[in-house]
């Protein structure tokens, strides 16, 4: 039975919708700022899986240009966001993401 | 066959990975977790013919984003557990969680609604790469002659990036003082202490120098002199 079935690109399409949700979810629910931004990375790993698979779907090399970018943009994202992250935990090391508004002025 | 297999354990190790990102208390174990969804993903980018980007993947987000994580979470010390069982708002799971089933319902009604098939157009840039052919070679076409603009946009973006966290690392000369507040009262106490060290020494052993140095040949031949 199990040799009957085959990986089709809609199987990578359907996890990658569900690892979505859950970063999603996990960004609205945790509290602690470096936690909801690994949950952003795992809605950015999401997308590009999305992305490869509809390059291999449409044999079309630009769904994987763009996954570069994406790594790049993340790159970039996540070194500014910990640098906010850094001056916020210095100042009160128990900051949770409603602790940002500290930062002020 | 082998698809399915890679498929399956790849497919199982991402989302338990993603679960304990969410449902982990110690921020450690969340980090770890992203990693092991992170190489599951690298897996399926093979899987699905994307050698380079999976040898990206691993390089970047597993060798330098994770680890970057994790750098700022020892030099801060911020990995006690987080107390998850109090919900700080009312009914934000349960909001959360309906939100999320449905972004996911609604992703999988939208692929349902084209029988699964991709229906748009392709970007026009070229084909993947087939038989005697890499996807680097292919990529790398499509990055340095239609992308390039973008490409070098990217490189603008990396030295933003940098500065920005150079500025925004940085401490301040007036934070230093707002973290140490008991700084004035330890000087003080050491002075004493210091003072107190020196006084005993004249006790018990300075005096006779002391006693003899103070009204010493220098003083009393101005005085002659005078």
């Amino acid at each position: 039975m199990l040799a009957a079935l085959e990986v089709t690109p809609a199987w990578y399409l359907v996890l990658g919708s569900l690892l979505f949700g859950i970063g999603a979810v996990g960004l609205l629910v945790r509290r602690n700022p470096l936690v909801m931004f690994m949950c952003i990375e795992l809605m950015l790993n999401a997308v590009t899986l999305t992305f490869v698979t509809f390059s291999r779907m449409l044999n079309d090399i630009g769904g994987q240009t763009v996954v570069v970018f994406v790594l790049v943009v993340a790159a970039a994202e996540v070194v500014v966001g910990l640098g906010i992250i850094v001056a916020l935990l210095r100042k009160r090391p128990e900051a949770s993401a409603d602790d940002l508004a500290l930062l002020e002025g | 066959m082998v698809e399915l297999f890679v498929f399956g354990v790849a497919g199982t190790v991402c989302l338990g990975g993603a679960i304990g990102v969410v449902a982990s208390k110690n921020p450690v174990h969340a980090a770890l977790s992203l990693v092991a969804t992170l190489f599951g993903i690298a897996v399926l980018f093979i899987a699905q013919e994307a050698h380079f980007l999976a040898a990206v993947q691993v390089i970047v987000y597993a060798g330098a984003i994770v680890v970057l994580f994790l750098f700022v979470i020892m030099f801060l010390g911020v990995d006690q557990a987080d107390d998850l069982r109090v919900e700080p708002l009312g009914g934000q799971r349960i909001a959360a969680a309906v939100l999320g089933i449905g972004v996911v319902g609604l992703v999988i009604a939208a692929l349902a609604s084209t029988d699964f098939e991709a229906t748009g157009i392709t970007s026009g840039v070229g084909p993947l790469a087939d038989e005697g052919t890499y996807d680097i070679n292919v990529l790398s076409d499509a990055l340095f002659t239609r992308y390039v603009f973008a490409f070098e946009l990217t490189s603008v973006l990396l030295v933003i990036a940098v500065v920005g966290a150079v500025v925004l690392a940085r401490r301040s000369r007036r934070a230093d003082e707002i973290v140490d507040p008991g700084q004035e009262e330890r000087a003080e106490q050491i002075a004493e202490r210091i003072h107190r060290a020196e006084v005993r020494a004249h006790v018990y052993d300075a005096p006779s120098e002391a006693e003899l140095e103070e009204p010493g040949p220098g003083s009393e031949s101005e005085e002659v002199k005078a």
